[in-house]
């Protein structure tokens, strides 16, 4: 039985409303991953990670703690959860990874604040200004908490003067770059994601890769921000061979996520019948998102080896 | 004589600009490509907002919150609906209505 409906997004609705995110994540765990690069603080263009990246690992420690939940009596007992969540920060307690999952996922912005000053870009971080976006909320229908969200994450921005944003994930370059303009009619904010901006460079690899890869497209990349192209530009630089699996581009296949804080299993099973397809086309796979990346690599059977884009692209151009 | 349509209900729950249920024209395509295999979604669900036929919505609320807003119905749809963003406005308006959100 899954938690109730009703009771979990308004958790998740009341932490980006008091917590500025729907699941809450101390700065120290949201900026570690830029610890030692030296990023200088703001500036017209910035990385905006969005934390997602960083938050995954809380997400899946949490998504873990409701199934083992849902299984119990204490099920019952969710909505007085929703009630004290609004005091103390209970989803906090429940999702608590370890540090191996921590570091995994903080690699992904290391990658990509490298890969950039590679390129020769210029830019700053917000540091503890770089908050999540509420994609989570606005899947949900969470309107106004959103909305009021949007309204504090364009203060932020105004406020250190950002003109660009560059991104990294789906979820996060949809809502800056499609849903925020839609909500807030000065905002004008442009943004980026890394995958297009390095691919405008058109960089030359230091070290030119070999081997095959499977493609899995991200449907808020393809479908709703129309990337297809930049991803592929890039791989084939490295020197990679990319295959295409049943469904890709355009007409690729979800790979769940996005009814996991709800429905895990209906999430899982998504995902297993989307790691076939991708089997069926080689064993070794690369995503895009973090959403992605943890729904199949946790429904994926032993040999089959998902990594993110900025891996290989890392491995290419500035390893 | 009551009237079997109730355009209250597609008025309450289409605040959003962009939703268009209206535009649907019942091919089923959306229903044949769902990753998740929702029967309901979107074609029969949108038709009953459309007649107002609001207990028939509640009853699929697990339906409108198992659907992965992946877009793959509406890049396939021949009509043109904006599936995703009219199943996210079902959703806020359910969160009003049924859950007091």
């Amino acid at each position: 039985m899954p938690l109730p409906t009703g009771d979990v997004i308004g958790i998740l609705a009341d932490n980006l409303r008091l917590r500025k995110s729907v699941l809450p994540i101390s700065t120290r765990n949201a900026t570690r991953w830029a610890r030692g690069l030296d990023l200088p603080h703001g500036g017209e263009t910035v990385i905006y990670t969005g934390l997602m990246y960083q938050l995954i690992p809380y997400i899946e420690g949490l998504v873990k703690a409701e199934t083992r939940l849902a299984d119990s009596p204490l099920a019952r007992l969710t909505p007085l959860g929703r009630r004290l969540n609004r005091v103390v920060n209970i989803s906090a307690f429940m999702a608590r990874p370890s540090a191996g999952m921590k570091a995994l996922y903080d690699q992904v912005p290391i990658n990509v604040a490298r890969l950039l000053r590679q390129a020769g870009v210029e830019f700053g971080y917000l540091y503890k200004d770089d908050l999540y976006t509420g994609a989570l909320a606005h899947d949900l229908g969470a309107d106004e908490v959103v909305l009021e969200h949007a309204r504090r994450v364009h203060g932020v921005l105004k406020k250190h003067g950002v003109k660009t944003a560059i991104t990294l994930d789906p979820h996060t370059t949809n809502m800056l770059r499609s849903v925020y303009p839609k909500l807030l009619s000065d905002f004008d904010v442009q943004v980026k994601t890394y995958l297009e901006v390095l691919a405008e460079k058109e960089p030359i690899p230091r070290t030119a890769l070999s081997g095959e890869l499977v493609i899995h497209d991200s449907c808020v990349f393809s479908r709703y921000e129309n990337i297809v192209d930049e991803p592929r530009t890039l791989l084939v630089a490295t020197g990679m061979k990319i295959k295409e699996p049943e469904k890709s581009g355009r007409m690729t296949w979800c790979c769940g996520g996005p009814v996991e804080s709800l429905y895990p299993d209906k999430a899982h099973a998504n995902a297993q019948k989307r790691v076939e397809q991708l089997r069926a086309a080689g064993s070794e796979v690369v995503t895009m998102c973090p959403m992605c990346y943890v729904n199949l690599s946790g429904a994926a059977p032993e040999g089959v080896v998902f990594n993110d884009i900025s891996h290989y692209l890392y491995r290419a151009f500035v390893a | 004589m009551s009237t079997l349509v109730d355009p209250g209900l597609a008025a309450a729950v289409g605040t959003h600009e962009e939703f268009d249920a209206a535009a649907c024209m019942n091919c089923g395509v959306c229903t044949a490509v769902c990753p998740m295999g929702i029967e309901v979604l979107p074609r029969r669900l949108f038709r009953y907002v459309l007649l107002g036929m609001e207990e028939q919505v509640l009853q699929e609320t697990e339906s409108v919150y198992s659907c992965l807003l992946c877009k793959m119905c509406e890049v396939n749809c021949p009509a043109g609906v904006h599936i995703a963003e009219n199943v996210r406005s079902l959703r806020h308006h359910l969160n009003r209505k049924v859950f007091g959100l």
